[in-house]
């Protein structure tokens, strides 16, 4: 097993015709993704790379029986893109696109709300590199190569970040049940702790490791969140033990503001709620293979 | 993006909250000229720095002369402030505010801004203003009062009224100025997509709310919809790096070690600035050069680290995801042909066609450090550098 995606997953991109989606769908295919279409508004009826172009997400799950979506679409858009899927009846959604305004992401997350939980759809980002079920399917933007199948669970908000990780699990030999990206922005649309759910029920996931950085309360979050619920055991490295308070650090969330948001204040607390710490980001790959050998 | 005070305070009037008469000035002269025009018998003369905590630095200067406002004038125009939140290059100040003097009985505390955990909008406030709200929070938490905005319904009278009473603000006709102040601030905030508004402090005169200084910043992800807004950019107040790396595109944050950094992906140039620390040295920016790093971005980028002369030593890590390393191979040549680089280049790539890249950068010929791992590459900049310094570069 894996979560949220696998190779039956039927997958359409929301932005398909444009230059980055048509791009990355080409490579989702090759990779072996299942998708069954696309959406842009105004190009109903429209073959593109083979497959049907729908007008409304509405249509492409009705017509092609669509239950996830990768989002492609510029970012004064892109909230608007977000609310027709969850309002369509998709599963779940990855959003790429980076720069949406935070205001936006906080009408996003209020809509969700509205719906109830069973019907309610799961998303990842904004501003990530996606999710992958390495050797199933990959709904993202990630280079599906440095992927291998095994029983790591990865959550992180960096895409080349994430990349390193798989890339150390890789020359250790070690796989990945899936990797998710929550992305960088300030108010995402799951948080470590609602993915580290997904991952408990998953009986192919033996350890999680969870890649943070600088800003928001999330890491920490997760990490009580684990203390309690989570039976396996979960290694992290945050990043940013040289950000200087204030700054921002590329991603538009990874900002120290207030107290415990510094990377030595989070490791401290982590450490505290029983979590395996990598202290430098070479070492993650090692960590995980130290926690695997000891079960 | 921030803003100066008297740039908030003309939006805040706009929305309804009342604040002192006032005026800008760029020179004594014109200083002297606004105390004129505004009837008081003192004057504030206030510091426009993008920095609070202005007080102590010396920054605001009271006034009950035109002579006087001449004279803090000429003190403030053209220097540099250090405030303990304006880092310790601090920050010019090339106009100041004079404001007319304003007796209150109260001072207070106003904040609005979006809170992470609940995805919301939390407005904040306390009856202890003038102070700042961090260390009161650790020393009494029980003062602090947060209310939490609903977004899709908005601010609503009641949750305006909670905070006006938790201020103090019973009295009917501040009861209703504040209910008045609260809704503008928050319209404020939504209209113009900012993330933090902050009145500190607001003092209470006989019958009326105050805003004796403002701070409002902005979400730059917001600022395609904010030409306005947009506008209100003061370079100045900006590190000079910093200002030139974005009008090129590039995610940029100039810090005062020696080891310049280029990296694509923010996470990962977080984690290979870790590493220089962790391996005794100090990185000197945090750049992020994104996913296509093309041979002219690359060049762009080498020059922004390098237009800082403390860089000793320069570590390029890139993972080629969507590009490929032979790609970024070929940029990095061409880009240090077109440079005349004098200090040691630590390259380490890895993704997509690793091997290739590798190769390229070997037969150039030219003098770089190749690295395979993140360690090795940390490592073998700060050596870089530690022969730099011993040679006494």
């Amino acid at each position: 097993m894996s979560i949220l995606i696998n190779e039956k997953t039927r997958i359409i991109v929301q932005g398909f015709t444009g230059k980055i989606g048509t791009f990355h769908a080409e490579d989702m295919i090759k990779y072996g993704s299942n998708v069954v279409g696309g959406v842009t508004p105004g190009k109903g009826g429209q073959k593109h790379l083979g497959l049907p172009v729908f007008n409304t997400v509405k249509e492409a799950v009705h017509q092609a029986g669509a239950e996830a979506s990768i989002i492609f679409v510029p970012p004064a858009f892109a909230a608007d893109s977000i609310m027709e899927a969850a309002d369509a009846g998709i599963k779940y959604c990855v959003a790429i696109t980076d720069g949406i305004p935070t205001q936006d992401m906080m009408t996003v997350k209020s809509y969700l709300r509205r719906f109830p939980k069973e019907k309610r759809m799961l998303l990842t980002g904004p501003n990530c590199a996606g999710t992958i079920s390495p050797g199933r399917s990959m709904l993202g933007i990630m280079p599906g190569h440095i992927y291998i199948q095994g029983n790591v669970g990865v959550i992180g908000r960096s895409g080349t970040l994430g990349y390193e990780a798989a890339d150390q699990l890789r020359m250790l030999g070690i796989g990945i049940s899936t990797s998710v990206g929550i992305g960088g922005d300030p108010i995402t649309g799951s948080s470590f702790r609602d993915i580290l759910e997904f991952f408990e029920s998953d009986p192919e996931t033996k350890v999680v490791l969870m890649i943070g950085e600088i800003g928001g309360p999330q890491e920490v979050d997760a990490g009580v969140f684990a203390k309690d619920n989570l039976s396996k055991p979960l290694i992290s490295y945050i990043a940013g033990l040289t950000a200087p308070e204030g700054k921002r650090m590329g991603h538009a969330g990874a900002i120290i503001s207030s107290a415990g948001e510094s990377a030595a204040e989070k490791v401290a607390l982590l450490r505290e709620l029983g979590v395996t710490i990598s202290s430098t980001p070479s070492d993650m790959g090692k960590t995980v293979a130290e926690v695997l050998t000891k079960m | 993006m921030d803003i100066h005070e008297y740039q908030a305070k003309e939006i805040l009037a706009e929305y309804g909250v009342k604040i002192a008469d006032g005026g800008l000035a760029y020179t004594p002269v014109e200083a002297v000229q606004r105390a004129r025009e505004i009837s008081s018998s003192s004057w504030v003369v206030k510091a426009q720095i993008h920095s609070g905590a202005r007080g102590k630095a010396g920054g605001i200067k009271i006034c009950k002369t035109h002579d006087e406002v001449e004279k803090a004038a000429e003190e403030l125009l053209g220097k540099k402030l250090v405030t303990h939140q304006s880092g310790p290059a601090g920050k010019i100040c090339s106009r100041v505010y004079i404001e007319a003097g304003t007796n209150f009985t109260r001072e207070l505390y106003l904040c609005f801004l979006i809170d992470r955990s609940s995805e919301r909008i939390v407005m904040v406030g306390s009856t202890q203003g003038g102070m700042e709200i961090e260390k009161l929070a650790k020393t009494n938490p029980e003062l602090i009062h947060k209310v939490y905005i609903e977004p899709a319904v908005g601010l609503q009278d009641f949750q305006a009224r909670t905070m006006a009473f938790a201020l103090g603000l019973e009295d009917p006709k501040l009861l209703s100025r504040s209910v008045k102040i609260i809704k503008g601030c928050y319209r404020a905030l939504r209209d113009l997509d900012a993330n933090m508004l902050e009145i500190n402090p607001l003092v209470v005169t006989d019958n009326e709310l105050i805003a004796l200084d403002a701070k409002m910043s902005f979400d730059d992800n917001a600022l395609f919809r904010r030409h306005k807004i947009a506008e209100l950019r003061d370079k100045t107040q900006g590190d000079h790096r910093e200002v030139a790396a974005a009008e090129q595109g590039l995610s940029y944050v100039g810090l005062s070690g020696d080891i310049g950094c280029m990296i694509n992906g923010a996470g990962l140039a977080m984690a290979t600035m870790d590493m220089i620390k962790l391996a005794g040295g100090e990185p000197a920016n945090f750049l992020d050069v994104g996913g296509g790093a093309s041979a002219e971005r690359t060049e762009k980028a080498f020059r922004l680290v390098l237009a800082d002369k403390n860089v000793k030593a320069l570590l390029v890590n890139i993972f080629a995801g969507i590009n490929r390393c032979d790609w970024i191979a070929e940029g990095v040549v061409q880009a240090i042909k077109n440079i005349d680089m004098k200090i040691p280049l630590v390259v380490r790539l890895s993704g997509t066609n690793v091997a290739q890249g590798r190769k390229i950068i070997t037969e150039s010929n030219l003098p770089i450090i190749m690295a395979e791992t993140l360690a090795e590459a940390a490592e073998k900049v700060v050596q870089a550098r530690n022969e730099m310094v011993a040679r006494g570069i």
